[in-house]
């Protein structure tokens, strides 16, 4: 049942995820391939979709995922799941469970944890860049070359500017490449 | 009569400071941080500034965006549970009505030819910030050996995963880190116990 689907899915990612806004992002990815929510062009086009309004990336992946497979009630679902969690969690540790944080068994759990959640990241970042480089086993070049120029922009024009280029500023880049491009 | 007077005022003034720090912030994560801090401890008063810290570190090692987990703790400090609902409810509704319209027009939207194309350039954007958030957090590691050796590992575990596709999901391989570093932790303790 699509429900409990989403439910159970979204619990799952609430529970762990861990590691910022990207950190997410490979748990979601793992629920929408393993149900065939989503594919991984339509995942890439609602992160660019969350980066740009407002509210967390997570929360606003949920929405739109309850949304796009059972309507509003899918939505509502899809959202209080991946928001329980972390709800729970703070009102445990602000009432009483504060002290479990510092806990040296809890804390060895989370040594292993985060550095696990950055190669996740890493490699998921890595496959989806390549993955959309590549069409039809062969190399598309026209991805290929509008990813090697983001790529200068994002990294390389950061002595220059002093300043990070903003993920707004790069999707509207890229979109407008893309025009131009295809 | 005043009292359930004035907790319903703190609860409105909850709601919307929390409505209006999630129709404003984009992005999520830590650009919500300054927002956070500027409206709930400047303005407002409603926790000090080294409760945020707090906060912050709680963010950290507990799951969920940070704004969600301020929301839940400041809510929870200026009425209980029924702040921390009211709060956490609070910075959900923009985003989740904002993200509700969008869902029921993509689908036509993607079918305009320019937005289609422009969206396969915006494609292309996502892995590289996907790529930029892991380097930033690769930066802030602790440098020692074993995060190191953990984070190579399951780096490598997950690209496999996903070139060969096989059904074996990111949790299982964060919970193995998990058991590992725990595992290590304990025979460690037992070693000091010993000597």
């Amino acid at each position: 049942m699509i429900y409990l689907d989403l439910l159970l899915g979204f619990l799952r990612v609430g529970c762990f995820a861990f590691g910022g806004a990207y950190g997410a992002i490979p748990l979601i990815r793992d629920v929408v391939l393993s149900y065939g929510w989503l594919d991984d062009e339509a995942l890439a086009y609602m992160i660019a979709v969350s980066e740009s309004t407002p509210g967390p990336i997570m929360v606003n992946l949920a929405t739109y995922i309850g949304s796009s497979q059972a309507g509003l009630l899918g939505a509502i679902l899809a959202t209080t799941a991946v928001v329980l969690p972390s709800f729970i969690v703070i009102l445990l540790i602000t009432s009483a469970l504060r002290t479990v944080l510092k806990n040296s068994y809890v804390q060895a759990v989370l040594r292993g944890l985060k550095p696990c959640i950055i190669g996740i990241i890493l490699a998921t970042g890595l496959y989806m860049t390549a993955s959309s480089c590549i069409s039809e086993n062969m190399l598309d070049m026209k991805a290929a070359i509008i990813t090697l120029i983001l790529a200068l922009i994002m990294w390389g024009t950061r002595p220059i500017l002093r300043k990070k280029i903003s993920p707004i500023t790069l999707i509207l880049i890229a979109a407008i490449l893309g025009v131009i491009a295809y | 009569m005043r009292v359930s007077n004035r907790r319903g005022q703190i609860l409105a003034e909850l709601l919307l400071t929390f409505m209006k720090i999630g129709f404003f912030t984009f992005g999520g994560g830590y650009a919500m941080i300054a927002v956070l801090e500027d409206s709930c401890v400047e303005k407002r008063g409603w926790i000090t500034h080294d409760e945020m810290m707090d906060v912050t570190v709680i963010a950290e090692s507990t799951p969920g965006p940070i704004a969600i987990n301020c929301a839940t703790y400041v809510g929870y400090r200026q009425a209980g549970l029924i702040g921390a609902i009211v709060a956490t409810l609070g910075i959900i509704i923009p985003s989740f009505l904002v993200i509700y319209i969008i869902s029921m027009f993509l689908d036509d939207f993607l079918e305009i030819e320019v937005i289609a194309n422009a969206f396969n350039g915006i494609r292309l954007a996502v892995g590289i910030l996907i790529l930029d958030a892991a380097f930033n957090m690769i930066r802030k590691m602790k440098q020692r050996v074993f995060p190191r050796i953990v984070m190579v590992s399951s780096f490598v575990a997950m690209l496999l995963i996903d070139i060969l596709a096989w059904n074996f999901s990111s949790i299982s391989l964060m919970l193995i880190a998990a058991a590992i570093s725990l595992a290590l932790f304990v025979i460690d303790e037992g070693r000091m116990a010993r000597r």
